[in-house]
């Protein structure tokens, strides 16, 4: 009996002792995580623009943005297009550098120094960087173009270049998926390899049938990484474009930033930062139930 | 095989090897240059006068190398006012955050309690909740408590939790130390605090390093939350003061916009310098270890 009631005294001050070390996260979670969401929602159920009160309009913005609000379909074109096409290009490229670094090559830790530098730069820097390189008239890009005789585009106010030099931009943060790659690499059991060149199997059959099935679940994570990334892409939509040139670079968050911050719809922002989240959350979930079929977990 | 045929067949092997190692040598080196040159095109902009950054075929290095394109940066706007607020919000914030990270990852590695992994699984679930959701209600929050236009926002969140990444992070490290340093510290009389400060902490120097260097970064370059919370010019951080090189006249003053930003990112080169091995360290804590 003595030894019960020592024991639960001693573990219901373990508890406390948990819950008071926790108590900062607590803390901030409802001020500053809990509260604010339940908050956007509700607000998202209404029209509110900071000067007046509140007012409860149901469904309204979401119905509004759905079906009377133009430039939401474009800002949803704009930043999937991005997604679409940047994501797989990183991909392919962190994962070649990093099988490239795997060699057995020495001054390995000098190139992956330098293949991870760009991406230590992050934000206004790299945007005002990329803004003065796709300059059309004085930037380096255009220079370097002419001089394999190409004629080059005036990147930034092109409507249909605009994209692609923002897709230029996010392959030059090939850093952080590259060094995943490389740590997944150097977790492959060399045997495997070795086993499978006995069977007879050559460079490229190694690759696909050992290298790649063996990599799945770090391309998982970094395809899921990418994407929630992606889709939140901010800074140089705002630094550099604004949105232009005729909203061929309205990413979602410029939008909702605007909707929000400018035009102080903040109800119908909230809607929307609603919608972002719903379709992080479904291209998540949708990528995870395909996942079964081609990510190879260790048994 | 004869022998002749044997040593034909090992030249020709090391004939392969060597183009092999040229070919991958000459692919790293080439994709270096790719990356590196937007870095040495920005040096070479800083360093030229104004009219020099205006002409095509863009001259590589300028004749007259303007080095007071930096020490202009400070007279042409408040630059050295927008080092000192981003200096004052980085160090607290990132204090605030490797603290208080700490204490709330030893309690989901160490201490038990009845719901302790439902909360653990909610902050990791507030992780995939993209800031855009909660920017608003913030803006509201921040605005009753009078806290608009200061650094309160910037920071206190992060002394309360803050980035649920560097708590997981933390939590994982903290779950590979051995249970037997606590208990061996308990027989030593070492109460909870104790025990966390005075072993679990000395122990756990590669993931305090990487939660520094990844809450240094963030808060170093953090550019949206100054964008919302801060709304005079005495107030701005780097991030924000540097768009005004870019927005003062028609065209943006390039060079002196490259210098600004040459000295913006230098903080964060350095430290990744001096700190490499902890960034890879770091990334591959969360992202693989189980």
């Amino acid at each position: 009996m003595q030894k019960r009631k020592i024991h639960s005294k001693l573990l219901r001050k373990e508890a406390l002792e948990c819950y008071l070390f926790m108590s900062p996260w607590l803390v901030g979670f409802i001020l500053f995580i809990g509260g604010p969401i339940i908050a956007s929602l509700i607000l998202s159920l209404c029209k509110y623009d900071i000067l007046s009160s509140p007012k409860f309009v149901g469904l309204g913005n979401y119905w509004t943005l759905f079906t009377d609000d133009p430039l939401f379909w474009q800002s949803l074109r704009v930043t999937s297009l991005y997604t679409i096409l940047a994501i797989p290009l990183l991909l392919l490229i962190s994962l070649s550098a990093a099988l490239l670094l795997n060699q057995k090559v020495s001054g390995l830790s000098w190139f992956r120094t330098i293949y991870y530098l760009p991406s230590v730069i992050t934000g206004v820097v790299v945007a005002l960087m990329w803004m003065w390189i796709f300059d059309g008239k004085f930037g380096i890009m255009n220079y370097l173009l002419s001089l394999i005789g190409v004629d080059g585009p005036v990147w930034l106010f092109d409507k249909f270049w605009v994209l692609p030099a923002f897709i230029i931009m996010s392959l030059w943060a090939l850093g952080p998926p590259m060094i995943i790659f490389l740590a997944g690499l150097q977790g492959i059991p060399r045997v495997l390899q070795e086993v499978a060149i006995i069977d007879g199997a050559n460079k490229w059959q190694v690759f696909w049938n050992v290298t790649i099935p063996m990599l799945s679940p770090v391309i998982l994570f970094n395809l899921i990484i990418q994407i929630v990334y992606s889709f939140q892409v901010f800074i140089p939509a705002y630094v550099i474009t604004e949105g232009g040139p005729a909203n061929s670079s309205l990413f979602y968050t410029l939008y909702l930033y605007r909707m929000g911050f400018r035009w102080l719809r903040m109800g119908r922002a909230s809607a929307m930062a609603w919608i972002l989240f719903v379709l992080i959350l479904i291209c998540t979930f949708a990528i995870f139930r395909s996942s079964a079929r081609w990510v190879y977990y260790e048994k | 095989m004869s022998w002749r045929d044997r040593s034909r067949r090992n030249r020709r092997n090391q004939w392969r090897r060597v183009i092999r190692k040229i070919v991958i040598y000459g692919v790293l080196i080439l994709g270096s240059f790719t990356l590196l040159i937007p870095i040495f095109w920005m040096i070479s902009t800083s360093l030229k006068p104004f009219e020099q950054t205006l002409i095509f075929p863009p001259r590589w290095i300028p004749d007259i190398i303007k080095w007071d394109n930096y020490s202009e940066t400070f007279t042409y706007l408040p630059f050295l006012l927008y080092y000192r607020n981003s200096i004052i919000v980085t160090t607290t914030a990132v204090i605030g955050q490797v603290i208080s990270a700490s204490l709330v990852a030893f309690s989901f590695a160490r201490l038990r309690a009845r719901g302790r992994d439902f909360f653990f699984f909610l902050m990791l679930s507030t992780m995939m909740i993209p800031i855009y959701v909660r920017i608003i209600p913030l803006y509201i929050i921040f605005k009753q408590l009078h806290w608009l236009n200061t650094f309160k926002p910037l920071i206190v969140p992060y002394w309360l939790g803050g980035a649920a990444f560097n708590i997981f992070l933390l939590r994982q490290f903290f779950r590979t130390i051995p249970i037997e340093i606590d208990e061996s510290a308990k027989i030593d009389g070492c109460g909870t605090f104790r025990t966390y400060c005075q072993f679990i902490l000395p122990l756990s120097k590669p993931a305090l390093a990487a939660v520094i260097i990844f809450s240094f970064m963030f808060h170093w370059n953090n550019f949206f939350g100054p964008l919302i919370y801060l709304s005079s010019a005495d107030k701005f951080t780097l991030p924000l003061g540097l768009l005004g090189f870019k927005d003062m006249y028609y065209t943006p003053i390039w060079n002196l916009l490259m210098a600004g930003s040459i000295m913006a990112l230098l903080p964060c080169v350095l430290v990744f310098f001096f700190t490499q091995r902890y960034f890879v360290q770091g990334i591959t804590l969360t992202g693989l270890k189980r």
